[in-house]
């Protein structure tokens, strides 16, 4: 489980994250919405380590992991997704898998055997298999397409069997029906690996159809959260983000 | 500039056993490389022959473990010259003030070099591309100038005179010129051996991910800082064992072999040879040397001759010479595959 316990951010005078207490319970499927400058990005990076926190904790399993470094905090069991896909654009598919796994196997520092080391084969092709890209396993990360690029990018944090999987909006950039396939896939991985999965997302479709649980933020706070319709009836995120009917598409 | 990327042309085989063979492969090699290298006296009597391939050896040491940083690493050393001078001076004074055997020496200068490339790196590496540069230049010319400045010790702008005492151990005799060439091809078939080994273990792969993208490597468990401190360390002791070399050869050590020259040559070899292979920058240097030597014998402004050389092959090829090679066999691949 996942317990976020009053967390801040100040950058200068703005409050990016504004106390905010949230749960995500064990294989739970959770999507964050806001408007633009909303501070999901930074309640992300927040998260991971890549920022730290002014107050407030992180538990991962009743472990406090607030403030603590990138590394440190993906050992514990957070992986994560980038909104621009973040990748090593020299490397192959397969060599970028292998060479994940051999890190996350504590052998990233080891001289005097040949990569890729026989133990991190068999997790490397699982994951290959399970988003796709074992066919294209021999083909350099620069030249995938950008949707694969954002699958291999997942691939990357899955296959380090994270307890929890934050998504910094797994469909940008992508045209509709590319998104529909990459968000069932996302769905599919959720269903499968039973891991608690986070995402960002701006289609609202997308949200509504496949998130059981939104969490609405608005200007560093949280504004609402609940079901799917418990949001979309929500007077206060319908002014500052759905828009109402009349107001046309706000968001 | 060269697409600065070693190991880019070099695809893991998909079959299961193929990594044992490919150290199989790079042993036999290796092995082949110096029974040819080795046997080279028995044919000819040429003295400059020899010696040619012993700069070849202290120069290409030297430009490997360079590459080590700057094709598989990224960092741009313009200071790792200092390494090579280190231990050109440094087995130099060992053997000169304390007499001992040459295999002691060998051993004491490369701990000497670890500690100062430990020191220096940990200083060095924390800096983003060009501050890394820069301070590692800092360091060469810092280096630079204590030789010139303590001359008590390091005989200032004369360098080493007198000759480096070279007495004979386990049967070999570095006096004897014959000796001295076969001892420089094992430390080089060695030292490419022992490098090539780091660029294909799992941390070489830690450090192209370094190079392709440091803080995703960060997010996948990897500790950054230390991964540059060591190949930083490691790349030392390889251009500190050319310098050795190249004392042996002369005899003696001068403050030329740790001027900020020799960074620059063993960029320039870099980008002679290119950087996307591992042989790359060992084919540049030896461009690099017999461009040098033809050069010097018909004109006094070999400068002017060197720098359009390396305009050439920075602005209008883009790439080393290897690069080329490689891209091409790439290419025959595909076609060949495609058919």
């Amino acid at each position: 489980m996942l317990e976020i316990r009053n967390l801040a951010k100040s950058f200068g005078g703005v409050k990016a994250t504004n106390d905010v207490t949230l749960d995500f319970p064990d294989g739970s499927l959770t999507a964050v919405i806001g408007p633009n400058g909303a501070g999901k990005s930074t309640f992300f990076n927040l998260i991971t380590g890549a920022l730290k926190p002014d107050t407030g904790q992180v538990l991962l399993d009743g472990v406090d992991l607030a403030g603590r470094s990138p590394p440190e905090i993906v050992r514990h069991g957070i992986g994560r997704a980038f909104q621009v896909a973040s990748i090593f654009k020299s490397l192959t598919v397969q060599e970028t898998m292998l060479a994940a796994v051999s890190a996350d196997q504590h052998s990233s520092s080891v001289l005097h055997k040949r990569f890729p080391l026989p133990e991190a084969r068999d997790r490397a092709e699982h994951v290959m298999e399970l988003l796709g890209l074992a066919s294209k396993r021999q083909r350099t990360a620069a030249t995938l397409s950008h949707g694969d690029q954002k699958l291999l990018d997942i691939a990357l944090a899955l296959v380090l069997e994270p307890k929890v999987l934050l998504l910094d909006e797994p469909t940008a950039g992508m045209g509709p029906e590319e998104r529909w396939r990459m968000i069932d896939k996302v769905r599919e991985l959720w269903e499968t690996q039973r891991i608690t999965v986070v995402f960002i997302e701006h289609d609202m479709d997308i949200v509504f159809k496949i998130a059981p649980k939104i969490v609405v933020l608005c200007y560093g706070r949280i504004l609402a959260t609940g079901t799917p319709d418990e949001i979309r009836n929500n007077s206060a995120v319908i002014d500052a983000y759905l828009g109402t009917e009349h107001a046309g598409a706000a968001a | 500039m060269t697409d600065l990327e070693a190991g880019r042309t070099e695809r893991l085989l998909p079959v299961r056993g193929g990594v044992a063979l490919q150290r199989y492969r790079d042993v036999l090699i290796a092995l082949v490389a110096f029974v040819v290298l080795a046997s080279l006296p028995l044919f000819t009597g040429s003295k400059a022959l020899l010696d040619f391939v012993i700069r070849c050896s202290a120069y290409g040491l030297f430009a490997t473990s360079l590459n080590l940083l700057v094709g598989y690493t990224g960092l741009t050393s313009f200071g790792h010259g200092m390494f090579f001078g280190l231990g050109a001076y440094g087995f130099g004074l060992i053997m000169q003030k304390l007499a001992v055997p040459i295999p002691v020496a060998f051993i004491a200068t490369l701990t000497i070099t670890a500690v100062v490339a430990a020191v220096i790196g940990a200083i060095c590496v924390r800096l983003k591309e060009i501050y890394f540069a820069f301070v590692t230049l800092a360091f060469q010319m810092l280096i630079h100038s204590t030789i010139l400045s303590w001359a008590s010790f390091t005989g200032g702008d004369q360098g080493l005179r007198g000759g480096i005492p070279r007495p004979a151990f386990l049967g070999i005799d570095l006096s004897n010129h014959v000796h001295l060439y076969v001892t420089s091809c094992a430390l080089l078939v060695l030292g490419l051996l022992a490098m090539r080994q780091i660029a294909q273990s799992p941390f070489g792969y830690t450090l192209r991910m370094i190079r392709d993208n440091a803080a995703r490597a960060s997010f996948l468990g990897i500790d950054v800082w230390r991964a540059k401190l060591t190949v930083f360390v490691l790349a030392a002791l390889f251009a500190a064992m050319g310098g050795m070399v190249m004392a042996l050869f002369v005899s003696g050590a001068y403050p030329e072999f740790a001027y900020w020259t020799i960074s620059g040559e063993g960029i320039f070899i870099n980008m002679l040879g290119g950087v996307s292979t591992f042989l790359g920058p060992m084919v540049g240097t030896v461009l690099f040397l017999l461009l040098n030597d033809t050069v010097t014998r018909f004109t006094e402004y070999h400068g002017i001759v060197l720098g359009v050389v390396i305009l050439f092959f920075a602005l209008g090829l883009r790439k080393g010479l290897l690069d080329f090679v490689a891209e091409w066999a790439a290419r025959r691949r595909e076609t060949g595959e495609g058919r």
